[in-house]
């Protein structure tokens, strides 16, 4: 879809930022560009909306040269997400989302339709749409970023480092949110990154850059597992290369049957369940397994006096992970959110397992005793 | 004192008008001028440099001397006034104008240019708006300037309160001296505070909400 042939940005004095990058990405591929500040990672993906323009080569998008392209146009048909976030401190969020639609010239209703339907792509209630950026957090403003490189259908969304400046939460969960929206939608995201955690999380395939030259452009698994060279060794750590041992589980295989409860039962009934199950949470569904919430024996007791109704009384933010996460991934998250547990659902969102803090214990049990003693 | 204002109410009116006048169409032609060049300059360093440069020389020159050197290519009257004028106007817009859209976040126009802006569109829906607030200082500090000065016109015919000041001058009069310069003062005050309503009007909302 995207194809980068020979590209070089040489600037006066003849320091070279990018020097012959060759590669191809295709369509719906989460690819990464990562390396040290100073390797032309972010000039080599700003050459693709011509915010700087190569010195040689090449770039075509399906076929068309893009230097032959009108930038204006190119750049509205790009989306692209910068580290400061960089919304309109002058412009309310609708207005924001908006953006490149106005450049556009869309017609208001459509705008509106617009940014309705993407405010709840991230979590974010629709009257959100009439405050200015200031009113909101760092993350729900970066979340803003995103929506807005979304908003006129862009097939191609550029990242550079879009969530650098955030806390390690807040990044966290940008990062599950920003894969599952590029999953859903089926985008093709490039990524500028110098955090090799967040590469391996995302990116399809990670392009590794040193002094403006590409060093090796592989999966995060085969970068992991076969590194071209001591940089790259270097680069991603030694401690990722062991760890990398142990996760080849997904978390099918080590997840427990959660205790769940449909939504029409009353609490007294979740507590019987929870006495016979000797669990202190029930996990709550819907009549077809999907999942809802989640209920605790201290939310039941607050509770108990006011209500019998389970809707009323569960917490609908419930952490979960999709079937065929990689357990290392699950386990991270439950280490980076302090989480007791987490969820595993499936493409249907239903309820289908449940990872402990036990299953940490196996883990780090596995990295130094091996696997097979496990095995009993 | 209320002598001076009961006898010379019809002139006390007819002068004030002038005043104004003479005023807001100097201030009019200021604005007109320089926030268009002070957009084009916050684009051109070096250019900017040497203009501002020059109407920072033209601010120093003593007001009286100026609307004097008026005579001989204009003569005398409300234009050669206004030119002056006009003339002192220019610097404090100029400079807001150029420091405001000098001052916008570099972040939020490579923003814009990352989407798909052209340069018009980046200066007229990012910088334009969020320089407002101090194109708008500098429109008002001319304002009380020009409204000040404008007394000074009086000298090479234009009219205004400046004539108060003047004659009271000539006759000894002070009455007329202190009343000329309290309408000044007015004149000067409450043409401040409209335009600090203009001013909060034109600020977008977005920049005025402080969480």
């Amino acid at each position: 879809m995207l194809k980068i042939e020979h590209l070089t940005k040489k600037y006066r004095g003849g320091k070279k930022a990018v020097n012959d990058l060759n590669l191809e990405i295709k369509e719906g591929e989460f690819i990464a560009f990562i390396g040290t500040s100073g390797s032309g990672k972010t000039t080599a993906l700003r050459m693709i909306n011509r915010m700087i323009e190569p010195s040689s080569g090449t770039i075509t998008l399906n076929g068309k040269d893009l230097s032959k392209m009108n930038p204006v146009t190119l750049r509205r048909s790009i989306g692209y997400v910068i580290q400061q976030i960089g919304l309109m401190p002058h412009m309310t969020i609708r207005e924001n989302i908006t953006l490149v639609p106005k450049l556009l010239k869309w017609s208001k209703d459509k705008k509106d339709e617009t940014a309705e339907k993407l405010i709840g792509l991230v979590n974010l209630p629709e009257n959100y749409l009439d405050l200015y950026p200031v009113q909101l957090s760092g993350g729900q403003q970066q979340r803003i970023g995103v929506l807005r490189a979304l908003a006129a259908n862009q097939d191609i969304i550029l990242m550079d480092e879009p969530f650098g400046a955030l806390d390690p939460i807040t990044r966290d969960t940008l990062q599950d949110l920003m894969k599952d929206l590029q999953q859903r939608l089926g985008k093709t995201v490039i990524f500028v990154t110098h955090d090799m955690d967040e590469a391996i999380k995302l990116a399809d395939r990670i392009c590794i850059m040193h002094n403006g030259e590409m060093v090796q452009f592989d999966t995060p698994d085969e970068i992991l597992t076969h590194p071209a060279n001591d940089f790259v060794k270097e680069f991603i750590g030694s401690h990722r290369l062991i760890q990398e041992k142990p996760s080849a589980k997904i978390v099918d295989d080590v997840m427990i049957k959660p205790v769940s409860i449909t939504l029409e039962k009353s609490l007294d009934e979740a507590i019987k369940l929870m006495v016979s199950k000797r669990v202190d949470t029930l996990f709550v569904t819907d009549g077809h397994g999907r999942l809802l919430g989640y209920l605790n024996v201290e939310m039941i007791t607050s509770a108990r006096h006011t209500t019998q109704s389970i809707a009323d009384t569960m917490n609908r933010e419930v952490e979960f992970v999709k079937t065929g996460t990689k357990l290392q991934d699950s386990v991270r998250r439950i280490l980076i959110r302090n989480l007791k547990n987490i969820t595993v659902i499936d493409e249907e969102k239903r309820l289908i397992g449940l990872i402990t803090r036990a299953n940490i214990v196996d883990m780090v049990y596995d990295t130094i005793w091996g696997e097979e003693n496990t095995e009993q | 004192m209320i002598e001076f204002l009961t006898e010379n109410s019809g002139a006390i009116i007819q002068k004030t008008f002038e005043h104004f006048y003479i005023s807001i169409i100097a201030l009019l032609l200021g604005i007109i001028v320089a926030v268009p060049l002070g957009i084009i300059l916050s684009k051109t360093e070096k250019v900017a440099k040497v203009v501002l440069g020059i109407t920072s020389i033209l601010q120093t020159l003593p007001s009286l001397a100026i609307l004097a050197m008026m005579i001989p290519f204009i003569g005398v009257g409300k234009v050669p006034a206004i030119i002056a004028l006009f003339i002192y106007t220019l610097l404090p817009i100029l400079n807001n104008t150029y420091i405001g859209m000098r001052s916008v976040n570099k972040d939020l126009v490579a923003a814009g240019i990352s989407m798909g802006m052209t340069t018009i569109q980046t200066i007229r829906l990012v910088e334009l708006p969020i320089a407002i607030p101090v194109i708008m200082a500098g429109i008002r500090l001319s304002a009380v300037y020009v409204i000040s000065w404008a007394t000074l016109a009086s000298y090479i015919g234009a009219g205004g309160l400046g004539d108060f000041i003047f004659n009271g001058l000539n006759l000894y009069q002070p009455d007329f001296i202190i009343g000329g310069a309290v309408l000044v003062t007015l004149l000067a005050l409450i043409s401040d505070f409209i335009l600090s309503k203009v001013e909060k009007w034109a600020t977008p909302k977005g920049l005025r909400i402080v969480r």
